[in-house]
């Protein structure tokens, strides 16, 4: 699949990607010959059925995995080197909050390892409690929390340090709908804040539709990429932008896209 | 108090079982006396000799509570014969025990999770460590101990340490492994060290296993603190009342000093309860 949006400057570059896993009944090829280009600022979502690849993937570029094959290079450094660079913040499915610490505590948790200094800590804490609209919950305990606001303060977490790239793995995976709606609002509002580079998994395709300005779709076995769509849909997006024929058009191509992948399984 | 009532029911369904059995147990004492001087006893009789006889076969829980009672008001709390005095000794080296234990078994505990060969080869030894009958083993250790000059609180202790190790060491791995691979991972993307995976995540997460041990643990120091007690023919602590007794004959001082070995092992396990509470409610986990 050819990059077309490698004009910006590239934060996240794949080629030839691979990664197996050797297991009791023979090698899993979680990753074939994957090849992509993630620009600085994108919004970029994997979508696919389940061992696709995608979350793999994304822990690939968090250095969580290592490649078999292929080149990976986060902010043109390996994925170790940017992890120490401190180069991005990972949000997984389960906020995975320490009950044992308050909200402020959880988010100051990265602040603590990476050593910034206790009024640097709290400074932080406010502003990203602030732009995830979790002002004056920075005492409660995770349990006072609705699973939404859970999700909140673990993005708010991932923001802390700075990171110019976001991970998201599924984070609104385990929500009800409604909820997950306005997360997705608040991410959108987020990213155009911050203007970070974030790499979305999900099984949702209103989801990826929405969220994306580039919509990557993985098949498994071997898990790789079959379709890459640029979203024609503006910067600027309302939740009834869902409604609109450009929305439906670009669903029903990943739709069909997941269809192909899938080949005669389904 | 609703919870009053069950727990009354079984309490006084106990007591009657026990005053039942004193009856039965006693009853041929009464029935040779009687036989002996050659008179006939009614069965009110043999129910009012057999809960006031100075050396039952099973004394009545009132002559239990009264020894009881006697043992810890009667006496000075330094005479040896305040059941006070004697409960202080061994709890002395209950807590030295408890300690030495607890504290060895969370460094072996420490060391099982972060060092793979501690993983695969201590586990088996601290199992086998306790299969071994600890009455077997408390005499050597005193024995050796004494040998080397140690006589004492600490010979005692140690024994109690042996018991008291284990639970915790098997809560302690089961907690310090309770962080899931989601926690374990995020910690990785913050680039963080062993150091900070142990004090930030493992040691917190493994508060409630070790509450929990604990618990188990200090009432195994107690009872390691009177076994170590028996052998050396100790002339005070509880264990020394119950050899006392038995040499003596003297149920009613083996049933009051057991009953004193099992309120201090309660108020034991009801002290480190308190202090779960507090922990746990300050770290933010009781709801």
């Amino acid at each position: 699949m050819k990059d077309t949006n490698a004009t910006t400057a590239p934060v996240i570059e794949a080629k030839g990607l691979g990664l197996t896993f050797e297991t009791n009944d023979g090698p899993v090829h979680a990753l074939k010959d994957v090849t992509l280009t993630v620009g600085k600022g994108e919004f970029v979502s994997f979508i696919g059925p389940s061992g696709c690849g995608k979350t793999t993937f994304l822990r690939a570029i968090a250095a969580l995995e290592y490649p078999t094959e292929g080149t990976l290079t986060v902010n043109g450094m390996s994925p170790d080197a940017a992890r120490q660079a401190r180069a991005y913040g990972y949000v997984f499915q389960a906020a995975g909050l320490y009950p044992w610490r308050t909200i402020a505590g959880n988010i100051k948790l990265p602040l603590e390892i990476m050593g910034f200094s206790k009024a640097e800590q709290e400074e932080r804490v406010e502003r990203v409690l602030a732009l995830v609209d979790l002002d004056g919950f920075g005492r409660k305990f995770p349990w006072q929390l609705s699973g939404g606001m859970q999700q909140r303060a673990s993005i708010a977490r991932a923001l802390a340090f700075d990171a110019d790239i976001l991970l998201m793995d599924e984070p609104f995976g385990a929500l009800d709908e409604i909820v997950r709606d306005r997360l997705n609002e608040e991410v959108l509002k987020l990213w155009a804040r911050t203007e970070k580079t974030i790499g979305f998994v999900t099984h949702s395709i209103p989801e990826a539709v929405y969220l994306s300005t580039r919509i990557v779709v993985m098949s498994p076995r071997p898990g790789r990429i079959t379709d890459v769509i640029e979203s024609t849909l503006p910067r600027e997006r309302p939740l009834d932008i869902r409604d609109s024929p450009e929305f439906i058009a670009i669903a029903h191509r990943v739709r069909e896209g997941l269809r192909a992948g899938h080949g005669d399984e389904v | 108090m609703k919870s009053l009532l069950p727990i009354l029911t079984v309490l006084a369904a106990i007591v009657a079982l026990w005053y039942a059995g004193t009856v039965w147990l006693n009853a041929q004492w009464t029935h040779d006396q009687a036989a002996r001087a050659g008179v006939e006893v009614t069965f009110a009789e043999v129910v009012a000799d057999a809960m006031a006889q100075e050396r039952p076969v099973l004394p009545a829980p009132h002559q239990v509570a009264r020894g009881l009672w006697d043992g810890v008001t009667g006496h000075k709390v330094t005479s040896k014969r305040s059941l006070v005095y004697h409960a202080q000794v061994t709890l002395s080296a209950t807590l030295v025990g408890f300690v030495i234990g607890t504290l060895a078994g969370i460094l072996l505990a420490v060391g099982i999770v972060h060092n793979r060969a501690m993983d695969l080869s201590v586990m088996p030894w601290a199992i086998a460590s306790q299969t071994i009958p600890i009455l077997a083993i408390a005499p050597m250790v005193i024995v050796v101990l004494a040998s080397v000059g140690v006589t004492g609180l600490l010979p005692k202790a140690v024994i109690s340490a042996y018991l008291s190790f284990f639970p915790v060491v098997v809560g302690m791995v089961k907690g310090l492994r309770a962080p899931d691979h989601m926690q374990l991972d995020l910690l990785r993307t913050y680039n963080a060290g062993r150091w900070d995976t142990f004090w930030k995540l493992r040691l917190p997460a493994s508060m409630p296993y070790l509450f929990a041990s604990l618990k188990v643990s200090v009432a195994a120091s107690l009872v390691g603190a009177i076994v170590g007690e028996l052998p050396a023919g100790a002339s005070a602590g509880l264990g020394a009342r119950l050899l006392s007794g038995s040499y003596y004959g003297q149920t009613i001082q083996i049933w009051a000093a057991l009953f004193a070995a099992a309120i201090l092992a309660a108020g034991l396990v009801m002290i480190i309860g308190v202090i779960e509470r507090g922990t746990l409610r300050r770290m933010g986990m009781v709801r």
